[in-house]
């Protein structure tokens, strides 16, 4: 119950007006279709620098929370999720604003994104310090491979291709030992004095997440305006109230599924937002409305994609594992403070820890009143032409690279990171596991040559790394969840096949 | 995509891996290059695997870059790359994005260019962006950035 001492925290004036500002920015950015929630936060840890690590985790947190939830906007009104999480909210959501319905779609959004947020967060408070004292075991050897697991799961689950998906991860690890080692100081992989320093991880998060979204912009032409806005009429937020209630099952299914979901490292809100929406129509006494605006495919896949938020940084927190890639951005924003998550966490900044946690249970309430509110004015943001978007993310990811040390050498690493990775994803691979390389692979390789001297001292390398049950668990989960994208990569190319030669 | 593309795309990953595993075996101190060895390793095993698949015709993975894509992302694309890479700093941050931002706004925008109003917004818009922009950067959070011409 440590989190009630730390609740005042957050009602600090300054904390509670970039609270506000999150929660208002991160609606109007997530309704902006192409702008992610991960590329929103990384555009806005510059904007951190300035402010205290908790003031400045507030403003990422409420960002986040807001900018999942704010996709729903132009999923219902435009049918373009905001995010990747609102995919499934577009099904019945633009059926409901077609049929007239669109305000009471988007309150019954953001009531069903608020209840399940809240029971996220609630179970991030309580599970966070059980696992966290659980972490207290863990040696070198088993800090490794949780930095391997970390990138082999959302490596394996997170792409198209479990061999690229891994293959982006390396990269990743690669990019992180770029720079001057820790123990001898040599230098290594410098062919240019803008990496003398390594590469910068805030540079990089910008130049990875934001630039392929500006190429991608680029890409589509002059034919990129802002889409057809459909009309919100008026809608009573109790009558929306009283349909939510009135339908139990989709938001219970929507919060437990999506909760359970967050809490699986890699799987995302995509995930989350689809599977509760098919259990919802499995289990729903009215399965022959979905997909044609039934209010319980909106209520479903909003209560989940937003239920995820709390849960996938439960692993970031506890044991510096980012559970999703906006989780990894995150963990950008603590590093940059200073403040490492982990076992520690809790012990060594419990204010810091805490008072962000209770500022995403209060930032829930607030993104609904204000999503209530100002969706239609979110929903007029996503209006605004691409070419515009894409210059705006441009200077924007200028200006924060040059930022984070005031170096130019920052801005060049962006822009080829960026570049580099929009080539790369157009041959498959993709950004989240490459990040998690760069920002997992300095714990991994202190671990690792930490745990050799150890092992050298003691029972030898392979002993060390290899035996324990910890160690054996970990290795399973890698070799697992590898094991288990591989058959489904299989599976789902036979189908594809299979229905090709069927047609 | 085709296969060519996808060869392409396969075998410079393969190449940067195979040039990682080298520096990575090759470079003194050894110790300093423990961990890049094992990541190289697996990079080289990973990125071989990919470029056979795709020599053998079996990728399947990435929309690969078509001609019209290419076409419409290399005017941006050389503007970014001439603002990120000299205009930012010869010029200062504010002017060059202001130029920027106004040269890939007419490029982009889908409104007509033959009105003087469209011009007139165009104007507009990037003026009160870099408005804001310096409001952010140097008022609010007192980041110095490069400043050499106007401001």
């Amino acid at each position: 119950m440590d989190f009630i001492f730390y609740f005042g925290d957050v009602f600090s004036p300054l904390s509670f007006l970039l609270l506000l500002g999150g929660t208002v920015g991160g609606l109007i950015l997530g309704a902006t279709p192409g702008l992610s929630p991960t590329m929103a936060v990384a555009l806005l840890i510059p904007f951190t620098f300035h402010l205290e690590a908790v003031q400045g985790l507030i403003l990422l947190g409420a960002a986040y929370t807001s900018t999942v939830a704010g996709g729903a906007v132009s999923a219902i009104l435009l049918k373009i999720p905001g995010a990747p999480a609102n995919i499934a909210t577009t099904l019945d959501g633009h059926q409901m604003a077609k049929q007239g319905q669109g305000a009471k779609a988007l309150q019954l959004s953001f009531l069903a994104s608020a209840v399940g947020g809240i029971f996220g967060v609630l179970l991030l408070i309580f599970l966070t310090p059980l696992l966290a004292e659980w972490a207290l075991a863990f040696g070198p050897s088993h800090l490794f491979w949780l930095a391997i697991l970390g990138v082999t799961v959302i490596g394996s689950l997170d792409s198209a291709s479990v061999v690229k998906g891994l293959l982006s991860g390396c990269i990743g690890l690669w990019l992180a030992t770029i720079g001057f080692d820790d123990i001898m100081g040599a230098q290594r992989f410098i062919f240019h004095p803008s990496l003398g320093g390594g590469i910068n991880i805030i540079a990089a998060l910008i130049g990875l997440f934001a630039i392929p979204q500006v190429l991608t912009m680029f890409a589509k032409g002059r034919r990129s305006a802002g889409a057809e806005v459909i009309e919100v009429q008026k809608h009573s937020v109790l009558d929306a109230t009283r349909e939510l209630l009135r339908r139990p099952l989709a938001l219970g299914i929507g919060t437990i599924t999506g909760s359970i979901i967050g809490l699986i490292p890699g799987v995302g809100g995509q995930i989350a937002g689809l599977v509760a929406y098919d259990q919802t129509k499995k289990f729903s006494s009215e399965k022959e409305k979905f997909g044609k605006g039934h209010s319980e495919g909106v209520i479903a896949a909003e209560a989940a994609n937003n239920a995820m938020v709390g849960p996938s940084l439960v692993p970031l927190l506890t044991l510096s594992i980012p559970g999703s890639p906006t989780a990894a951005v995150l963990l950008g924003g603590l590093l940059i403070h200073g403040i490492f998550p982990g076992s520690d966490l809790f012990d060594n900044h419990p204010d810091v820890a805490w008072t962000f946690i209770n500022s995403m249970l209060v930032g829930q309430v607030l993104m609904c009143l204000f999503g209530l509110y100002v969706a239609g004015l979110a929903a007029r943001v996503a209006q605004v032409p691409q070419s515009v978007m894409a210059a705006i993310v441009l200077a924007l990811s200028v200006f924060g690279a040059y930022s984070v040390q005031s170096s130019m050498g920052d801005v060049y690493v962006m822009a080829c990171l960026g570049i580099g990775m929009y080539f790369l994803e157009r041959f498959g691979f993709s950004a989240a596991p490459l990040v998690l390389g760069l920002i997992l692979g300095p714990i991994a390789e202190s671990n690792f040559i930490q745990g050799g001297m150890i092992a050298d001292a003691t029972i030898g390398k392979a002993s060390y790394f290899l035996s324990g049950g910890l160690n054996i668990f970990l290795i399973s989960v890698v070799v697992a969840s590898i094991a288990y994208s591989g058959w489904m990569e299989l599976r789902s190319r036979r189908y594809t096949t299979k229905e090709e030669a069927q047609a | 995509m085709n296969q060519s593309q996808h060869i392409f795309g396969s075998g410079v990953v393969f190449a940067v891996g195979v040039w990682v595993a080298w520096i990575s075996y090759t470079q003194a101190p050894a110790e300093a290059f423990l961990f890049p060895r094992l990541i190289a390793s697996v990079f080289v095993v990973l990125a071989g695997w990919t470029f056979g698949k795709a020599v053998l015709g079996l990728s399947k993975v990435g929309a690969g870059i078509s001609r019209s894509l290419c076409l419409n992302m290399l005017p941006g694309l050389a503007v970014m790359l001439i603002y990120v890479f000299w205009a930012a700093k010869a010029l200062g941050f504010y002017t060059a994005t202001a130029i920027a931002f106004f040269i890939l706004l007419s490029l982009y925008d889908p409104a007509p260019h033959s009105e003087t109003r469209t011009w007139v917004k165009r104007a507009l818009i990037t003026a009160c962006f870099v408005a804001v922009m310096y409001g952010l950067f140097a008022l609010l959070l007192s980041v110095y950035t490069p400043r050499e011409i106007l401001f």
